[in-house]
C-alpha cells in the first residue's frame, strides 16, 4: 500500500480543484496586497521581513502547502480512524479556550501559541465535526432515516456550535448548520428543510411586519387554507387540530421565541445588525443579554457603518472597476476588517462586476466540481465527509459576500482561501485536501 | 446510490442563492451610480491653491496696492501634546482657559487630524516669537496666506477691500466656485475686477484615508489644476494727487475728483472723511471694521460717488449752455439785476446789486448773478417753442441728463449713485397736476438747488463735457489690465468710446469757458490760482437741509488743452470759493505741475489741518466716548485770510431774509441729501425767497446729522 502511494498521489488527485485551490489562495494574496498597499513602502523588504499580512498570508499559504502535500501522502484510512478521537480532542481543545483562551476582538476563542501565532479550536472542530458525522453516518448500524439518528448526529453538530457561542464567535456557530447539506443527503426528509425554511420567512415577516397585521396574516392564511379542504378535513378531525397546532406555533413564534430571541439570545449589537439589514432601529434597552455584558461593543461606529462602506467599496466599482490598486475606499481604508472578513469589497472595487461575476463564476465551479466529487464516490464516509465540505464552504461564501453586499446581516465569517489568516487557511486547505485524498481513494469502500 | 437527486437539488439551491448574489452585484455595480460619488466624498480631498492677486498700479506704474505673506498659526489638535502652553498663551497674550477654548473650536471646526487656525494674522513680533519658540510647541505650525497691503496708505474707497465671504456670498455667486473661507473683493475695485484680479484658482486632489489623513496626491496629480494668478490692472491714478486730495479734506466731511478729460480716465477720487486701508487687512480687520461701521460719519461711505448733493451755483454754465443751444440769449444777453429777482412774486435774491454784474454772459458767470440764471431758467421751461411749461421742462432735463447728472454714469466702480434730475411726475405730484405748475414752480433748479442734486462725480464729469467742447469718455479707473482678453476689451469698450457726444456748436462752449475763466480772472475764483495755467472754475455754496452751505468748487486746466477737471465738495463748510476752491486749485496744481510751489504747500499744511466737521458729528463723538476722533484744531479765520492775502469775495454775504428767519427744514437721512422738498426760505445766501404759498409746509427744527 506504502510502495503504491506515489502512483497514486499523482493518478487519483483531482488536478481541476487543485489548480482551482491555487487560483484561489493567490487571488487571495492579491487582494490583501490590494487593501495594503501603500505607494511609500518599500515592498521587496517587507515580504522577507513578514511585516505586512500580505506577505505573512505567502509564509501561511507556504505552510498550507506543505500541509496539503502531508495530507496527501496519509493514507485515507486515517481519517475514518481518527474520526471520533479528532472530535473528542477538538470538544476538549474548544473547552480549553475558556480557560487559556485569548480575547482577539472581543471573541475569546483563541489559544496562543509560539511564535505569536494564535490557533483558534472552533475553526478546527470544523473538520473535525465532519469527518465525525462521516463516520457516524457511515457506520453500517445507523440507519439515518430514524429520528434517532438525526438527533445524534444533530446533537455532535450542535455541541461545537454552542461551545462557540459561548465564546462570542455567532459567525462561527452558524457555520455548522451547513451540515445540514450533507444530512439532507443522507436521508434527512425534506420536511425538515421546509420547516426551516417557513421559520426563516417567519422570522423574517415577524421584523418586518406589524405583530397585528401579522397575526392577521396568519390566521388568514389557516382559516383559508381549513375552508378550502373543509371536506378532506371533515373527514379526519385530526388535520384540523394540526392546521390549529401550525397556527398556534406561527403565533407563539411571532409574539414569543422571535422578540426572546432579540433580547436574550443575540446580544445588542447582532440584534441591531439584523434590523438594520431591514432598514429598522433596534432598541438596545430591550436587550437583556447586553445589559448583563455590556461595555465590550462600546464606542464603535454605528453598526451599519460596515456594511455602508462596504457597498459604496463594490458599489463605486462599476462595470469595469476602478482598476488594480486604485480603489479610493480600499486606499482610505474605509471599509473596516476589509483584510478579513470584508476581503470581497477590495476585489468589487478594483475589478467591478465584471470582476466580481468571473470570481463567483469561480466559486460555483468549484463548488459543482466538489459535489460532483461527492457524487462519484463508493463510500458513504468519503459522501458525507464531501458533502460537509460543500456545505461548509459554500456557506461561507454565500454568507460572507451577501454580507458584504448587504443581504445579509455582519457576522464574522471569512471568505474562504481568499481572507487573511492563517487559521482560516489552514482549515480549508486540510478541510480539501482530505477530501481530495479521500476522493483519490474512492473506489475504495472506507468506514 | 440512493437520494442521488437529492445531489442535484443541493446544486439548485447553490445556483439560486449565487443568482440572488449576482443579482445585488448587478444592481450596486451597474444599477447605481450614486456609490462612486459617495466613495468619492469619502476619499477625495480637493485642496484649493490660491493664486495670488492682481495688483493695481498708478499711471507712473507705483503700485496703490499689493500682496504680503502672513502667518497663522495652526495647530493638529491630536499632536498637540506636552505643549509649553505657558509660553504660548504669554506670546500670544490669552490665559489657560482661552488656550482651550480655541482648542475646543479647532477640534469643533476641523476635526482633531486636521489642521485649523488657532490664531489667524501673527504680527511681526508674535511671529518672531512663536518661530523661537517653536520647539515646545508640538503640534503647532505657521502657515502663510498671501493678503493686501497698501504701501501708500491711500485711495480706500476706490480700492476696496477684501473679504472672507459670507454664505450670502456664496448663494449670489453659486456657480463660480467659491467656498466658505476664501476671499473675495467686496467693495471698490476688488469687487467690480473681482474676476481679473482673483485669477484661476488651482485645485489639487489628495486621497484622504478613514480619519482624513492625507495618504498622497490622487492618480498622480493628473486631474490636478495650476493656480493662475490674478492679472494687474492699471489705472491713471496719480498716487500723489490722491494723497494731496485726501490730506486736504481731513477733518472735512466732503469729497474731491480730479477726471482726465480727454480720456476719462480719474486721477483722484477722495471721500473724507476716509480710512487707513491698511486698517482693514489682517489682524487689523477685526479691530477697525466695527468702528468704521458705527462711526457716524460714515467713513466708509464713497462720497465721491454716492453723496448727492445740490449743485448750486456750479451749474450755472450748463444753464446757460441750454439757453445758449435753444438760441434763447446769446452772449451779449443780459440782465438788469439790482439784487433780487422778483419776476415769480416773491423776491430772490443775489448776491451783487452794483449795476451791470450781469450786462452780458461772462460777466454773469464770473460774478455768479443769481437773477440771470434764474431768468435764463425760466426762459428754458417757458420757451414757446414747446408751448408749455411741462414739455419745455422735459426739454430741459434732456439737456441736463445729457450733461451726465441726474443719471449713472457707468464706473467702474460698484453701487454708484445717479443722483437727482427730478422728473416731471413729482412736480406734478407736488402740485396737483400738470396745469398747476410753471417755471416759478421750481425756479430755483436754475441755479442748481430745489431737488436737483448732482454726486461729486457727476460734477466732475459735467466738468470734463464742457473742457471737452461736447463729450466725454465714462469716468473710469482700469485704462488696461494685464493680458487683456476679449472679455476684458468687452468691458473696457464703454471706458473707450466717446459718451453723450452732443449737437451744441463748439462756440457755444467757448463762451461758457470764457465766462468760467472769468470766473477765475475777476470773479469768485479770482484769489485762487494755478502757477503757470489759466484755468477755467466755477465756485458753489449750495443751500443743504443739513445746516451750513455746501462750499463746492468745479474747475478744469489749462483754459485751451484741458488736462484736468476737477470736482470739489466740502459739506457745510461755507463758501464754495473759500474752502473748495483752493483744494481744486491745489489739486491742479500738483497735476499740472507736478509739484506744488512753496506757497502752495503753506497752503496744504494749513488746509489741512482746518477742522470743518460739524457740530453734530464731533457732538457724537463726544457722547460716544470717541473722543480720540476730535481734532484738535479749530480754523481761524482772520489767519485765514493771511494766507490767502485776499479779500473775501462775499459772493454769499448773508442779509436778513424777509420772512419767517426761524423756519428750518426736515432732516431725512443722515448726511444724505435727499431731495430737497420744496425750496423753503432759509436764513441766508443766494436763493432765500420761494413762492409764499408753500413755505408753510416742511417746517420743523432741524436736529442733528
Amino acid at each position: 500500500m506504502t510502495s503504491n502511494t506515489n502512483h497514486d498521489f499523482s493518478k487519483g488527485t483531482d488536478l481541476a480543484v487543485i489548480v482551482l485551490y491555487l487560483i484561489m489562495v493567490a487571488i487571495g494574496v492579491l487582494c490583501i496586497f490590494m487593501v495594503e498597499y501603500n505607494p511609500s513602502l518599500n515592498w521587496s523588504g517587507t515580504i522577507l521581513m513578514a511585516k505586512t499580512n500580505f506577505s505573512k498570508q505567502i509564509y501561511f499559504s507556504i505552510f498550507c502547502a506543505v500541509v496539503a502535500i502531508f495530507i496527501l501522502l496519509l493514507d485515507s484510512k486515517v481519517f475514518t480512524a481518527f474520526a471520533n478521537i479528532s472530535y473528542a480532542a477538538g470538544i476538549l481543545l474548544m473547552l480549553a479556550t475558556f480557560v487559556l483562551g485569548k480575547n482577539i476582538n472581543g471573541s475569546k476563542s483563541w489559544i496562543p501559541i509560539a511564535g505569536g501565532f494564535n490557533l483558534q479550536p472552533a475553526e478546527l472542530c470544523k473538520i473535525f465535526t465532519a469527518l465525525f458525522l462521516a463516520k457516524f453516518i457511515s457506520k453500517p448500524e445507523t440507519d439515518f432515516k430514524k429520528l434517532k439518528s438525526h438527533l445524534i448526529a444533530g446533537a455532535a453538530i450542535a455541541l461545537p456550535a454552542v461551545l462557540s457561542i459561548m465564546q462570542h464567535e455567532m459567525g462561527l456557530a452558524l457555520v455548522y448548520s451547513a451540515f445540514i447539506f450533507a444530512m439532507y443527503r443522507e436521508g434527512l426528509p425534506p420536511v425538515i428543510l421546509v420547516v426551516l425554511l417557513s421559520f426563516a420567512i417567519l422570522v423574517i415577516a415577524t421584523l418586518l411586519l406589524e405583530p397585528s397585521v401579522l397575526a392577521i396574516i396568519l390566521t388568514a392564511i389557516a382559516g383559508l387554507f381549513i375552508f378550502s379542504m373543509i371536506k378532506k378535513f371533515k373527514k379526519n378531525k385530526n388535520k384540523i387540530l394540526l392546521v390549529i397546532g401550525i397556527w398556534g406555533i406561527c403565533f407563539g413564534t411571532v409574539r414569543f421565541a422571535v422578540p426572546y430571541i432579540f433580547n436574550h439570545v443575540f446580544e445588542c449589537y447582532q440584534s441591531t445588525r439584523i434590523y438594520s439589514m431591514i432598514g429598522k432601529e433596534y432598541d438596545c434597552s430591550q436587550n437583556k443579554k447586553s445589559a448583563s455584558s455590556s461595555g465590550e461593543h462600546h464606542g464603535k461606529k454605528p453598526d451599519d457603518y460596515n456594511v455602508k462602506q462596504s457597498k459604496i467599496a463594490i458599489g463605486s466599482g462599476g462595470f469595469w472597476g476602478r482598476g488594480f490598486l486604485k480603489g479610493t475606499q480600499t486606499r482610505g481604508k474605509y471599509v473596516p476588517e476589509q483584510h478579513t472578513d470584508f476581503i470581497f469589497t477590495s476585489l468589487g472595487e478594483a475589478f467591478g462586476f465584471v470582476g466580481t461575476f468571473v470570481f463567483l463564476a469561480l466559486y460555483l465551479f468549484f463548488l459543482f466540481r466538489l459535489i460532483r466529487i461527492a457524487e462519484r464516490q463508493r463510500s458513504v464516509f468519503s459522501r458525507v465527509y464531501a458533502y460537509s465540505v460543500v456545505g461548509i464552504f459554500f456557506f461561507h461564501i454565500a454568507v460572507n459576500i451577501s454580507m458584504t453586499v448587504g443581504l445579509f446581516p455582519v457576522v464574522g465569517i471569512p471568505l474562504p482561501l481568499i481572507s487573511y489568516g492563517g487559521s482560516s487557511l489552514l482549515t480549508f486547505t486540510v478541510l480539501l485536501f482530505i477530501l481530495l485524498r479521500l476522493d483519490a481513494d474512492r473506489q475504495m469502500v472506507l468506514r | 446510490m440512493y437520494n442521488s437527486n437529492r445531489g442535484r437539488i443541493i446544486q439548485i439551491i447553490i445556483g439560486v442563492i449565487f443568482s440572488l448574489i449576482i443579482l445585488q452585484l448587478v444592481s450596486l455595480q451597474i444599477f447605481s451610480s450614486k456609490y462612486v460619488l459617495a466613495a468619492n466624498n469619502n476619499a477625495i480631498f480637493r485642496k484649493i491653491i490660491y493664486p495670488d492677486r492682481g495688483i493695481i498700479f498708478d499711471r507712473k506704474k507705483r503700485a496703490l496696492l499689493e500682496n504680503t505673506i502672513s502667518y497663522d498659526l495652526v495647530v493638529i489638535p491630536n499632536e498637540a501634546k506636552g505643549v509649553d502652553t505657558a509660553t504660548l498663551c504669554s506670546i500670544l497674550n490669552i490665559d489657560k482657559e482661552e488656550y482651550s477654548k480655541r482648542m475646543i473650536e479647532v477640534i469643533v471646526k476641523n476635526s482633531r487630524v486636521k489642521s485649523g487656525i488657532f490664531e489667524p494674522f501673527l504680527s511681526t513680533e508674535v511671529y518672531a516669537q512663536i518661530t523661537e519658540n517653536l520647539y515646545r510647541l508640538p503640534g503647532f505650525s505657521l502657515t502663510e496666506r498671501s493678503i493686501r497691503n497698501y504701501p501708500y496708505n491711500t485711495a480706500a474707497h476706490v480700492l476696496g477691500y477684501v473679504a472672507e465671504v459670507d454664505v450670502k456670498f456664496l448663494e449670489k455667486h453659486a456657480e463660480e466656485g467659491y467656498e466658505m473661507g476664501d476671499y473675495a473683493g467686496m467693495t471698490g475695485l476688488e469687487k467690480q475686477y473681482e474676476s481679473i484680479l482673483m485669477g484661476q484658482r488651482g485645485v489639487k486632489r489628495y486621497l484622504r484615508d478613514n480619519k482624513g489623513k492625507i495618504q498622497g496626491a490622487f492618480e498622480k496629480g493628473q486631474f490636478d489644476t495650476a493656480a493662475i494668478a490674478g492679472r494687474n490692472l492699471y489705472t491713471s491714478m496719480d498716487v500723489e494727487v490722491q494723497q494731496l486730495a485726501e490730506k486736504l479734506l481731513q477733518h472735512k466731511i466732503g469729497s474731491a475728483v480730479a477726471i482726465n478729460p480727454k480720456t476719462g480716465s480719474i486721477i483722484a477720487m477722495a471721500s473724507s472723511p476716509g480710512y487707513n486701508p491698511n486698517l482693514l487687512t489682517g489682524n487689523q480687520r477685526r479691530k477697525t471694521i466695527g468702528r468704521l461701521l458705527t462711526d457716524t460719519a460714515r467713513p466708509i461711505y464713497n462720497r465721491a460717488i454716492k453723496g448727492q448733493y445740490p449743485p448750486g451755483s456750479t451749474f450755472k454754465p450748463m444753464g446757460a449752455l441750454i439757453a445758449l443751444d435753444e438760441g434763447l440769449i446769446t452772449p451779449s444777453f443780459g440782465y438788469n439785476c439790482f439784487g433780487l429777482y422778483t419776476a415769480c412774486g416773491d423776491p430772490r435774491k443775489c448776491e451783487h446789486h452794483n449795476a451791470g454784474h450781469a450786462a452780458n454772459l461772462q460777466l454773469a458767470l464770473a460774478n455768479s448773478c443769481n437773477s440771470y440764471f434764474l431768468q435764463v431758467f425760466r426762459m428754458a421751461i417757458d420757451n414757446p417753442k414747446y408751448h408749455n411749461a411741462k414739455l419745455g421742462y422735459l426739454k430741459w432735463k434732456e439737456y441736463v441728463n445729457g450733461f451726465g447728472l441726474g443719471r449713472k454714469l457707468g464706473i467702474d466702480l460698484p453701487s454708484e449713485n445717479r443722483a437727482s434730475i427730478p422728473d416731471t411726475a413729482q412736480y406734478n405730484k407736488d402740485f396737483g397736476g400738470a396745469k398747476f405748475w410753471n417755471s416759478c414752480y421750481m425756479l430755483t433748479l436754475g441755479i442748481g438747488q430745489d431737488r436737483m442734486t448732482a454726486t461729486p462725480l457727476q460734477l466732475a464729469n459735467a466738468m470734463a463735457f464742457i473742457a471737452n467742447q461736447g463729450y466725454y469718455y465714462t469716468p473710469h479707473f482700469v485704462d488696461s489690465v494685464e493680458e487683456e482678453d476679449e472679455t476684458d476689451k468687452e468691458v473696457l469698450a464703454k471706458f473707450r468710446t466717446k459718451q453723450a457726444v452732443t449737437k451744441i456748436p463748439k462756440e457755444y462752449f467757448d463762451i461758457i469757458k470764457e465766462g468760467m475763466y472769468g470766473v477765475t480772472v475777476f470773479g469768485t475764483a479770482a484769489f485762487i490760482k494755478v502757477p503757470g495755467h489759466e484755468f477755467c472754475a466755477k465756485t458753489g455754496t449750495a443751500q443743504n437741509p443739513h445746516g451750513k452751505n455746501h462750499s463746492l468748487f468745479v474747475c478744469f486746466a489749462p483754459k485751451d488743452n484741458p488736462k484736468i477737471a476737477v470736482a470739489v465738495v466740502v459739506e457745510n463748510a461755507g463758501f464754495g470759493a473759500t474752502w473748495a476752491g483752493p483744494i481744486g486749485g491745489l489739486l491742479m496744481e500738483k497735476y499740472l505741475n507736478d509739484t506744488l510751489t512753496k506757497e502752495s504747500k503753506t497752503k496744504v499744511d494749513y488746509l489741512s489741518n482746518v477742522d470743518l466737521m460739524p457740530a453734530a458729528i464731533k457732538d457724537w463723538y463726544i457722547r460716544n466716548n470717541k473722543t480720540e476722533m476730535l481734532t484738535p484744531h479749530n480754523y481761524n479765520n482772520d489767519e485765514l485770510s493771511d494766507i490767502w492775502d485776499m479779500e473775501m469775495v462775499s459772493e454769499t454775504a448773508p442779509i436778513q431774509p424777509k420772512i419767517d428767519t426761524l423756519s428750518k427744514i426736515d432732516t431725512f437721512q443722515k448726511n444724505k441729501v435727499p431731495p430737497a422738498p420744496i425750496p423753503v426760505p432759509q436764513k441766508n445766501k443766494e436763493n432765500a425767497l420761494t413762492p409764499s404759498h408753500k413755505k408753510k409746509k416742511h417746517i420743523s427744527k432741524q436736529n442733528d446729522i
